[in-house]
């Protein structure tokens, strides 16, 4: 099971640079989501007339069930300059993979909570960090898609683009390099050293009982 | 000594790296380095090397020290979390080491512990700022230390010859951002190529040291072009080697063609970094073909 929590009101607003397409996704039961702060939130953005569509639906990380559900918003989408996706890292990653070269943002952490989580098999991964990186990463996860899980760039591991762990498996940051490269986003890969935090499942685990 | 101190004295510095004995005997390592290795500005101790476990590189690091060498410390996030991580270089500062090569490390998986687990909680970067943060006088938890802070010269690496060098330069500046002060190189076979990563690497303004691997045989060149990330070996040396054997004057080829490299490399970088993998004994006569 996850939890997913809205990343704070300035995390947002400094990602966002103009307007945005939202996506709200509702999907599993499992996934406790912030409806009330996200419907603060959208009406602020929208009178400020940085919203050209918003769609609520669920499952977006099946690809299929999101091209579809998109369909009706290209337009909307096409005129934002971001998509701002309130969902868990898995979803936020599929709509990424969806606008390989449009901007995709996480507007939610990811947290796990005990239990069974998930229905849809897929090649995307959420770790559940508790402080989803994908607004660094050009929307692949460092967690999951990285085996060592690094959080500041590749390993020098990488041969020919391929895992040193697993030559089955493309590089994580090799994928993130070159997706942020297409995204003309490589000065994201200046920020401050990121340090993983260890205690951030447990604070939330704790305050939902 | 800082080899950051030798680099501002316009030193070219020269470097070799031992690998410590799966064993706790250091006798052996101690006697090789100081009879091969005594003439140069330092010597690296790799830490568990490929994730094969070995003796420590700080109690390597500290025999050598005490033997009259200058150690640089090779630490690596594979097998301790930040706790371990700045405990460990805080008992090099009490040993008086200080000069640390901060890598990430090789996975588990390729060594041999494939079951064990692998921790990875910082990263070369992160460990640079953990060292950056010690140096300011606390922990990477922003806790004060006691008394005077420790201090190193912070060394990291990268791969000039790497398939995606783009993305090698974009690591590179991460880690002089969080603290980087001087660079040691992964192998290069490919002069061309070193030259113009170095002309890249330029606006960095930290001395990098050239990367050497001896060729012990066209096999070991093959293996690592397979293998071996951020290393190509081209085809004419690998025929080089071959011919080598066939006059069975086996080991002098490699010798002369890491001088040859030495040679075409040194205008354009601050020093050299040999690692001869159990080639010690070589290194003397390496350096007296490159000039050195
Ligand atoms: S960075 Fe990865 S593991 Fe963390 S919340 Fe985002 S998608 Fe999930
Ligand atoms: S090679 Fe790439 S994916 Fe594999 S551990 Fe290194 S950075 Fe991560």
């Amino acid at each position: 099971m996850l939890i997913t929590k809205l990343k704070s009101r300035e995390a947002i607003e400094s990602l966002l640079g103009g307007t945005c397409f939202i996506l709200n996704c509702h999907g599993c039961k499992e996934l406790s989501f912030p409806v009330a702060e996200a419907e603060a939130l959208e009406a602020e953005l929208a009178a400020a007339g940085k919203v050209t569509g918003i769609l609520t639906t669920d499952y977006v990380c099946n690809p299929e069930n999101l091209q579809l559900r998109l369909e009706a918003h290209k337009n909307e989408i096409e005129e934002a300059d971001a998509v701002l996706v309130l969902s868990c890292g898995v979803g936020v990653q599929t709509v990424a993979e969806c606008f390989p070269e449009k901007k995709v943002l996480a507007g939610c952490d990811t947290y796990r909570l005990p239990g069974t989580q998930g229905v849809t098999p897929l090649e995307v991964d959420c770790g559940q960090c508790g402080e989803c990186y994908l607004n660094l990463t050009g929307g692949i996860c460092p967690i999951t898609a990285c085996s060592k899980s690094l959080l500041n760039g590749q390993c020098g591991g990488a041969k020919n683009g391929k895992c040193e762990v697993d030559p089955e498996m493309d590089c994580g940051w090799e994928r993130i390099y070159r997706r942020l490269e297409a995204l003309g986003r490589l000065d994201l890969l200046k920020v401050p050293t990121q340090l993983r935090n260890y205690s951030t499942d447990d604070e939330v685990y704790k305050q939902n009982g | 000594m800082k080899v950051t101190e030798l680099f501002r004295q316009g030193e070219f510095v020269v470097t070799a790296e031992v690998g410590p004995p799966k064993g706790c005997h250091l006798e052996g390592v101690v006697e090789e380095a100081k009879e091969y290795l005594s003439g140069l500005s330092a010597v690296n101790v790799t830490d568990c090397q490929s994730s094969v476990m070995r003796v420590g590189s700080l109690a390597t690091c500290k025999a050598l020290k005490d033997a009259g060498l200058n150690p640089i410390y090779q630490l690596t996030c594979r097998d301790r979390n930040r706790i371990a991580l700045q405990s460990d270089l805080l008992s090099a500062a009490a040993f008086g080491i200080d000069n640390v090569l901060c890598l990430t490390g090789d996975h588990t998986k390729l060594g041999d512990h494939p079951g064990a687990k692998p921790v990875f909680d910082l990263d070369s970067v992160s460990l640079l700022a953990a060292i950056r943060a010690l140096e300011e006088g606390h922990d990477l938890a922003g806790n004060e230390l006691v008394g005077e802070a420790p201090s190193f010269a912070k060394g990291a690496v990268v791969s000039p010859c790497s398939d995606s060098v783009d993305a090698q330069l974009a690591k590179m500046e991460r880690k002089v951002l969080a603290g980087a002060e001087f660079f040691q190189t992964q192998a290069v076979y490919d002069t061309e190529k070193f030259l113009a990563f170095m002309e890249k690497a330029k606006q960095f303004d930290r001395p990098v040291q050239l990367g050497i691997v001896l060729l012990k045989s066209a096999g070991m060149a093959t293996y690592m072009n397979k293998a071996v990330a951020g290393i190509h070996v081209p085809d004419e040396m690998i025929a080089e080697l071959k011919a080598d054997k066939e006059k069975t004057k086996a080991g002098i080829t490699g010798v002369e063609i890491a001088a040859r490299i030495i040679r075409a490399c040194k205008p354009y970088c601050q020093g050299v970094h040999i690692m001869a993998m159990g080639w010690e004994s070589k290194i003397p006569q390496l350096l007296e073909l490159a000039g050195l």
